[in-house]
């Protein structure tokens, strides 16, 4: 499967993508740079994190507007595959590629640390080769991850199965504590639709690895090769 | 009249004086404003500099010691850079961009080299954070650090944090950052090349932290001055495009130099790297970007504008290094050239506005200050220790310690921090007495990196305060299964034209040289930072130590955590009746008295090598240093960050409070499994180190009988609440 990561000015996450890829899954990947407009030679396209365009308005706001995000649209249009991560996921909101939008956390701080994520729905090609109601240990880090959706579109999100991932406590129970930035029902990822783009707000690529404290994150990476072949 | 400016500007009448023979006139208000940026303590260390030539500058691992950042060659051909430095005047005034700046200015010294920044760490002090104003100071600079640091995709793994009432008004923000780069990349400071182009690079130049160096920092404070506008703006965005930008650039090769506009800017770019290459500058500084176009000559030679560099490139070559700076959409424009009769010339649209000789400029006039030992010292080292009882209730006294801001879980910081982006962070903060990251350009190694500095023992003992501070940071990172390598330091000290001052200063120098020479550990790199004090009180010495060691084998990591029921738990050294400078004595009465906790180097290398032995040979579970409320918080530590409980039977004839929360040096608590003992009691014995077996991990409760008489009995979910509630309750 072949990869593209993003690169818009102030992307931080892009490099731990790629080398998650690259190294740990031997994928062919490739650094697109955000002036660029075409992805076709790709099969799925990674929109990592950090602060495109130094966040400065609103979170990925700016970043919908980059050349790339055209062809991120074409793309999705041909029925291919796009994950957002963090400030990806910012971006994918923005470009209305999904639904919803996302405010400051309700604590007002930055928030890194690990978290509980129980999978929702194993009908999308990023999550298909993980467990239903598994609950993977994977961190956030962000300022901005607070999910809102109005009542009609959480109606939808539900009725057609897009909530992907929820924080959960460690037994996978959705509670206040377990939620780390006040988001609407504690969703934590969403996809669209037609099931080709994943919005998730914590960071798989950060625990893919043994060396690392968890390598729960390496199960949405290896569901989506699970699916080329 | 000009003597009057200068004076102003913060210099001596003698050093007008000698301006005025370098130049054989008087010096034009350009001109003066340069000597009297670089000439200043935060530039040039007039005070300082005789006595840091006592550092040694090797070790074991090969190191380069190095004015933006030095560093050690973890194996052939790969360096970690890293260096510290504070920021504490800045941050007391406007606490989130002072210490957001903070971190934008020691990255940009990491990445001037050619290294990739990976790592950055804070060592921070305030006032008693009951008080409002040190609440806001606490707030505002972990919101600066959090601000500037996660947008620029850098973690910030370690450091510390601690309060106490001297620091009030004067806190203590000081940022290290560490980076990596292959030797044969690495890039110089020094100006070379007649002819060859001076370009500006980054963010357009204004007016902001004009002075900042020569009046801020040099300088104690006032009451009620108005300081503001001596303070820099960040803007992480720029610096992230600006990282990207100059480590793409260094890779073209045509970079002959390049250095970081900090400190006195432009004027100490320019100037420093002539100095350093023996050439000569001509620079025309109405190419300068600015923000505002009426700026005067001088105040573009001042600013402190952040996020901006001049490199010296190799003629020809400018339209490549000038397309990759705008692929990043940042300022990229040649401002003049290297010329051959070493003088420092500033032009502007064409008329000279400054010209001096450029070693002049870099070569400030040296001070060899007067000391003499305060008096205080003398009446604090007496105190008697026999007019303290032991506390009533040993469980009271140990929740008491755990919920001190000072030992309390530091999550609510670096929580705010990412501290994992990049992915190489192994252990985490929090999880172990340092942090440790792999090194992917490795060959399976891994750094570990801390920062440490007990300033209470520092106020009562400095030479002996200083030692501990490097002999603590080495053995964290031994706790973590690294073998210290190399130190940089942050020395945060009063007014040093004080003699009793200056006293303090002299001896943590002398301590940590000596302590250094022991440990063959070379400082690589540093900064001191003087004149923290105010019209009130001075601050305690701090002599931060900023520590990297290395893991041959990054798997053979350890953190602190207690991790199997059933494994031994065992100290490695001695127990002495020691309680001065305790945090207990502090908490509990209120004193800082008393001398600081004796350090024997031989001890504590002995414990320090038996350690690390045991932990490359795998035989550790976990281990974790004892430090600030001694051994029964160093267990407690252990039981609540791995969620186990331990039964301790002690036997001693010396006071129980000062058995369980003495603050000796040079002792480490280890756990294992049973049948590993045997292997650790003979690596002990080959070191020398004595060794004790103290009980083992089980249940859920922490126990301590001393002499058969049980005095600690706690639930360790509840201590972990306190513990890891403690500071967050303090902030709402």
């Amino acid at each position: 499967m072949t990869f593209a990561v993003l690169v818009f000015p102030g992307s931080n996450c892009d490099m731990d993508c790629h080398h998650v890829l690259s190294n740990v899954l031997r994928q062919p990947v490739d650094y697109v740079f955000h002036h660029e407009t075409d992805l076709s030679k790709f099969d799925c396209v990674v929109i990592p994190g950090g602060f495109s365009y130094g966040d400065y308005l609103r979170c990925g706001a700016v970043a919908r507007f980059s050349p790339v995000m055209q062809a991120v649209q074409d793309h999705v249009a041909a029925g291919k595959l796009v994950i957002g991560i963090c400030n990806g996921f910012q971006v994918l909101l923005e470009a209305g590629l999904l639904p919803g939008a996302m405010v400051r956390n309700d604590c007002q701080r930055f928030v890194c640390k690990y978290v509980n994520l129980r999978t929702e729905s194993t009908d999308t090609p990023f999550t298909r080769r993980i467990n239903k109601d598994a609950v993977l240990r994977i961190p956030v880090a962000h300022g901005e991850g607070c999910y809102y959706a109005d009542e009609q579109t959480l109606r939808e999100l539900k009725e057609k199965d897009q909530v992907v991932f929820r924080y959960v406590s460690p037994e996978g129970v959705v509670t206040p504590e377990a939620n780390p930035n006040g988001s609407v029902e504690n969703i934590a990822g969403i996809c669209n639709a037609e099931r080709n783009v994943l919005g998730m707000m914590p960071h798989p690529e950060r625990c893919s690895e043994d060396l690392l404290t968890s390598v729960d994150g390496r199960s949405i990476f290896e569901s989506l090769l699970a699916g080329s072949v | 009249m000009m003597l009057d400016k200068a004076l102003a500007l913060g210099m001596k009448e003698k050093e007008y004086e000698k301006v005025v023979s370098i130049l054989g006139r008087a010096p034009t208000e350009t001109e003066l404003a340069m000597y009297s940026v670089e000439w200043s303590e935060h530039c040039g260390y007039p005070r300082s500099r005789p006595l840091l030539k006592l550092f040694p500058k090797e070790g074991k691992y090969s190191a380069q010691v190095g004015e933006d950042a030095g560093g050690i060659e973890i194996e052939p051909g790969l360096m970690i850079v890293f260096k510290m430095e504070s920021h504490n005047h800045p941050s007391q005034v406007e606490p989130k961009h002072g210490a957001a700046t903070g971190v934008g200015g020691i990255v940009r010294d990491i990445f001037t080299c050619g290294a990739r920044p990976i790592a950055c760490l804070d060592s921070l002090r305030f006032g008693d954070l009951k008080t409002p104003l040190a609440r806001y100071l606490f707030h505002g600079v972990v919101e600066g650090i959090s601000f500037y640091g996660n947008c620029i995709g850098v973690p910030t793994v370690a450091g510390e944090v601690g309060f106490n009432p001297c620091y009030r008004g004067n806190c203590l923000v000081g940022v290290m950052s560490v980076g990596v780069v292959r030797t044969a990349d690495i890039v110089s400071g020094i100006g070379k090349g007649v002819g060859n182009p001076v370009i500006y690079f980054g963010n357009s130049t204004g007016r902001d932290g004009i002075g900042g160096c020569s009046i801020l920092a040099s300088h104690e404070f006032g009451e009620g001055e108005e300081k503001r506008p001596t303070v820099q703006i960040g803007d992480p965005f720029t610096e992230k495009c600006l990282i990207e930008a100059c480590l793409e650039a260094l890779k073209t090769g045509a970079i002959v130099s390049l250095k970081d506009m900090g400190a006195a800017g432009l004027t100490c770019t320019t100037c420093e790297q002539a100095a350093a290459g023996g050439v000569g500058m001509e620079i025309d500084i109405g190419k300068v970007p600015l923000r505002e176009a009426d700026m005067e000559s001088f105040e573009i030679m001042m600013s402190e504008s952040q996020e901006r560099m001049l490199g010296v490139i190799e003629k020809g070559r400018e339209a490549e290094i000038i397309s990759i700076l705008e692929k990043w959409d940042l300022n990229g424009v040649v401002i003049g050239r290297v010329t051959d009769d070493g003088q420092m010339r500033v032009l502007r649209d064409g008329v000279i506005v400054a010209e001096m000789p450029a070693a002049s400029l870099a070569d400030p006039p040296t001070y060899y200050l007067p000391s003499e030992e305060p008096s205080y010292l003398r009446d604090v080292q007496a105190f008697d220790f026999s007019t303290i009882c032991e506390p009533d209730d040993f469980d009271e006294a140990l929740r008491t310690l755990l919920t001190s801001p000072d030992i309390a879980h530091k999550g609510w910081v670096f929580e705010q921090y990412d501290h994992m982006v990049q992915t190489n962070t192994v252990v985490l903060p929090g999880a172990g007495d340092a942090a440790v990251l792999r090194i992917k350009e490795s060959s399976g190694k891994g750094i570990a990196v801390t920062t440490d500095c007990n300033s209470r023992y520092c106020f009562l003992d400095p030479y002996v305060g200083a030692q501990i501070a490097v002999a603590e940071a080495a053995r964290n990172v031994v706790c973590v299964g690294a073998e210290p390598a190399g130190i940089t330091d942050c020395l945060c000290f009063g007014n040093p034209e004080k003699p009793d001052r200056f006293y303090p200063f002299k001896r943590a120098v002398e301590g940590i040289a000596d302590a250094c020479a022991f440990f063959e550990l070379p400082v690589v790199s540093g900064n001191v930072s003087f004149y923290n004090e105010t019209v009130e009180s001075g601050i305690h010495p701090t002599p931060i130590i900023g520590l990297v060691g290395v893991l041959e084998d990054v798997e053979r990591r350890l953190t602190m955590a207690f991790r199997n029921e059933g494994d031994l738990v065992i100290l490695l050294g001695d127990s002495l009746e020691e309680l001065g400078g305790s945090e207990h004595l502090y908490l509990s009465r209120e004193l800082e008295a008393g001398k600081p906790p004796a350090l024997d180097l031989n001890k504590e290398l002995s414990v320090q090598r038996c350690c690390l032995r045991a932990a490359q040979a795998g035989l550790l579970s976990s281990a974790h240093d004892c430090s600030e409320g001694g051994l029964a918080v160093a267990i407690a530590e252990s039981c609540m960050t791995g969620g186990h409980g331990v039964a301790l039977r002690l036997e001693s004839h010396m006071r129980r409070d000062a058995l369980l929360f003495g603050e000796t040096q040079s002792r480490i608590v280890v756990s294992m499994l049973p049948c590993r003992l045997p292997a650790l009691q003979s690596i002990a014995a080959e070191c020398s180190t004595p060794l004790t077996l103290l009980g083992s991990v089980e249940g859920d409760r922490l126990t301590m009988m001393v002499n058969d008489l049980e005095i600690v009995n706690q639930l360790v979910a509840e201590l972990d609440n306190l513990w890891r509630g403690a500071i967050a309750c303090l902030m709402k």
